[in-house]
């Protein structure tokens, strides 16, 4: 009965199900950054100029930035030149008109993960804006949420159609001098999504997007903006995965959100990147920006998260809390396996007054994986009787990998209150033992405890993904399951 | 049913049974008494297979199989219960999830279909009845946040649930009221059958007054040194263990009313 750490192994040790890659013929630009690429980026979208002009100052931006040097994380560095900046399905030329007009390829691809679009998007009243690569393709569901005055499409439509509002909150929450990322993302994205919820509208039904990316050595730079007026709903979702490469693979996103007087988001995320191989090669580097600005009273904004892909994941979903009473919250699983390395975390910056902050955080690190939570609470001098509670948990599976938790707490108002709770444990070796002496197999049990350790993050996403997460889990830490 | 035999094991390295030797026949309940630290719950670990609980001699029979060579998820379908001494919290699991997760898993092994929610709930309701167990534990995480003898009593009804051949319950007693003693009792008394077999250890006589044994045993220093019927509990709740011991490391070889000591 020895040997605890090997069965273990074999038991995290799983193969990507989403590996392969479809060989749609991609427009794609020769790899390198320059202003010309940023031009034809530009052109071939057929942007107004402003946005031109937008793109190109946040490339003056970064090429006086430098990469950060983050302390938990191990990154070869990236050569930007190598890297190239669109890739767009050839199809796109002659835009297709509904699903029937998509390339049936591409169609094949999305039923290969599990994801058949129309079944789907019919049985559970959600509408997918799926994106293949930097193009949207398939948009569903546009007639009855225009019907509610929702507006909801990808970032390059929004840009043809709603030049104002694009213009108007474009680097409003996420300014182009941010990061180093930021900036980038800022100079060369390709797509994304845009929603805009008018005043006092409860969305109809949530609102879901695909990603995945396809073509080899292709960055892909989503750009997503989300608008909630007075009063109005929204629930998001974001899901992806992708096919197994060889190159390490560049994404770097920036999300935006914007909140007013009682409005509430929901952001949710299910992220399965291609996280390399057993040995830790090839895998996507995903560095992402992501905020919500509460910019109304009352309004709350809420992220949730389950990352279990990715070779590298950078990625800090933020709320700023300026409205009075406002309230962010953030959720989150992350699981690394394998030699995978996550830096995760949330920032609160408390402005407004009796303005509330929840963070509940799961790591779980598995095989040589290294998983780091790192937190920001800052209370403002303005923010009279704030709170933030936050709990973090990690859960460490075998003996080679890793936990971090780095909070960082800034209290500038003395009737603030910030409340801390951290806990570390194995997997129970015991809690394991209790499972097995029941009649459940070992896979059962790892799945079951994870599933439970995990509980508090599940029931905050929407039911049928949550469903989703679940599996996700499970394939991520299961051996090849009969 | 059971057939230990000149068992040693090692725990850490070190040596904690020292040649046991246990027959226990289908329908018998023994209760297994010892000072703390003689190896009770190293003896309950070995038997349902725990890991770092390494068997360097011996041979353990249970039904005709030879028990060590099973994985702890098989000697546990194959009907082998362990009420722990310190029952396990999994956080965020359900109760009822866990246990109808283990009693399916346990069916599957067995070649019988898996028991749907509503025929399973119905089996639940009637165990919690018999047991006078209220259903407020169903509805929490694996024994999270239970007290001491909300544990316990998960034990027992788990065990009930599981109909196991046989049920080695491992300090179930210690720390219950005196209602949460009479449904560990029921629990076992319910299960007593001619075909199965319960080790029940303890350190107090008063469960045995609830769960009359056939044999009693006492283990001192990783073996069984004594057995006897249940008059031998009395005996030991009166005077200790020392008396075991006035012949040196060797227990004398006494005989008493009905009861030999082992050499
Ligand atoms: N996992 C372990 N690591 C190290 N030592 C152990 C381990 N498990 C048991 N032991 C040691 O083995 C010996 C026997 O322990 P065991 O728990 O079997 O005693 P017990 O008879 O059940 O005692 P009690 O009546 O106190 O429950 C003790 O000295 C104990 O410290
Ligand atoms: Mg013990």
């Amino acid at each position: 009965m020895s040997g605890e750490t090997s069965t273990i192994d074999s038991l995290i040790e799983q193969k990507y199900q989403h590996g392969f890659v479809t060989d749609i013929e991609s427009d794609t630009l020769p790899p390198g950054l320059s202003e010309d690429v940023i031009r034809a980026i530009s052109a071939r979208k057929k942007e107004p100029e402003w946005l031109l002009e937008w793109r190109l100052k946040a490339y003056t931006h970064w090429l006086g930035m430098q990469q950060p040097d983050w302390a938990h994380l191990n990154i070869d560095a990236i050569d930007f030149q190598a890297v190239s900046y669109f890739s767009a399905p050839k199809s796109d030329k002659d835009r297709p008109q509904s699903l029937d007009d998509v390339d049936p390829k591409l169609l094949e691809t999305y039923d290969k993960l599990g994801v058949p679009l129309h079944e789907r998007a019919r049985l559970a009243g959600v509408a997918v804006d799926a994106v293949f690569d930097s193009v949207s393709v398939g948009t569903t569901f546009k007639a009855e949420l225009k019907k509610a005055g929702v507006i909801f499409c990808s970032f390059s439509e929004a840009v043809q159609d709603h030049p104002e509002l694009v213009q108007k909150y474009l680097g409003s929450v996420v300014p182009q001098r941010d990061n180093f990322f930021a900036a980038l993302n800022s100079a060369v994205f390709t797509d994304g999504s845009f929603v805009f919820i008018p005043k006092g509208v409860r969305c109809p039904m949530e609102l879901s997007t695909y990603f995945r990316i396809n073509a080899a050595e292709t960055g892909q730079f989503e750009r997503t903006l989300i608008i909630a007026e007075e009063g109005s709903h929204v629930s998001y979702l974001e899901g992806c995965t992708a096919p197994m490469r060889d190159e390490n693979q560049l994404h770097a996103a920036v999300v935006e959100l914007v909140a007013f007087d009682d409005a509430n988001i929901k952001y949710s995320t299910v992220q399965n990147w291609y996280p390399g191989d057993e040995n830790g090669l090839g895998g996507i580097y995903n560095f992402v920006t992501k905020r919500g600005d509460c910019r109304g009273a009352r309004s709350r904004i809420s992220w949730t998260q389950v990352e279990t892909g990715s070779a590298i994941t950078w990625k800090y979903p933020s709320c700023i809390l300026r409205g009075d009473e406002s309230v962010g919250e953030f959720y989150s699983v992350a699981l690394t396996n394998n030699y995978q390395q996550a830096d995760t975390g949330t920032k609160m910056i408390h402005i407004g007054r009796n303005t509330r902050s929840k963070i509940i955080s799961k790591g779980i690190s598995a095989g040589h994986g290294q998983n780091a939570y790192r937190g920001l609470v800052r209370m403002t001098p303005r923010a009279e009787n704030a709170r933030n509670y936050t709990q973090c948990d990690s859960m460490l599976i075998g003996k080679k990998c890793g936990a971090h938790t780095f909070p960082y707490i800034e209290v500038r108002n003395p009737s603030a209150k910030v409340e801390h709770e951290a806990t570390t444990s194995r997997i129970g070796e015991d809690q394991l033992f209790y499972c097995l002496q029941r009649g459940i197999s070992e896979e059962d049990a790892v799945s079951m405890i994870v599933d439970g350790f995990c509980k508090q993050v599940f029931k905050e996403l929407p039911m049928e993904f949550a469903v989703e997460a679940k599996a996700l889990l499970e394939v991520s830490l299961e051996g090849a399951v009969g | 049913m059971l057939k230990i035999t000149n068992l040693h094991a090692k725990v850490a390295g070190k040596e904690i049974l020292k040649g046991l030797s246990l027959d226990l026949q289908a329908g018998e309940v023994h209760a297994i008494m010892g000072p703390n630290g003689a190896g009770k719950s190293t003896l309950g670990n070995v038997l349902a297979g725990r890991e770092g609980y390494e068997v360097t001699q011996g041979e353990v029979i249970f039904n005709g199989k030879n028990l060590l060579e099973l994985e702890p998820e098989e000697r546990a379908c194959e009907g082998v219960f362990l009420a722990f001494q310190y029952p396990v919290e999994i956080p965020g699991v359900n109760n009822t999830y866990f246990l109808r997760a283990a009693l399916n898993a346990q069916r599957k092994y067995r070649g019988e279909d898996p028991l749907d929610s509503v025929s399973f709930l119905r089996l639940v309701r009637e165990k919690l009845k018999v047991l006078h167990i209220g259903d407020e534990l169903l509805h929490r995480a694996v024994n999270e946040g239970f007290s001491g003898g909300e544990k316990k009593r998960n034990e027992i009804f788990q065990m009930a649930v599981l109909e196991p051949s046989l049920a080695i319950l491992d300090e179930t007693d210690s720390g219950l009221d005196i209602d949460a003693l009479k449904t560990v009792a029921e629990g076992v008394n319910r299960l007593r059958s001619k075909d199965r077999g319960m080790i029940v250890v303890t350190h107090y006589q008063r469960l045995l007054d609830y769960i009359v044994p056939d044999k009693v045993h006492v283990l001192a220093d990783g073996k069984l040194v004594a057995t006897g019927g249940a008059d031998l509990a009395l005996k030991l709740e009166e005077q200790g263990y020392a008396w075991l011991d006035d012949g040196g490391i060797k227990p004398l070889n006494i005989e008493l009313a009905g009861q030999t000591l082992n050499p």
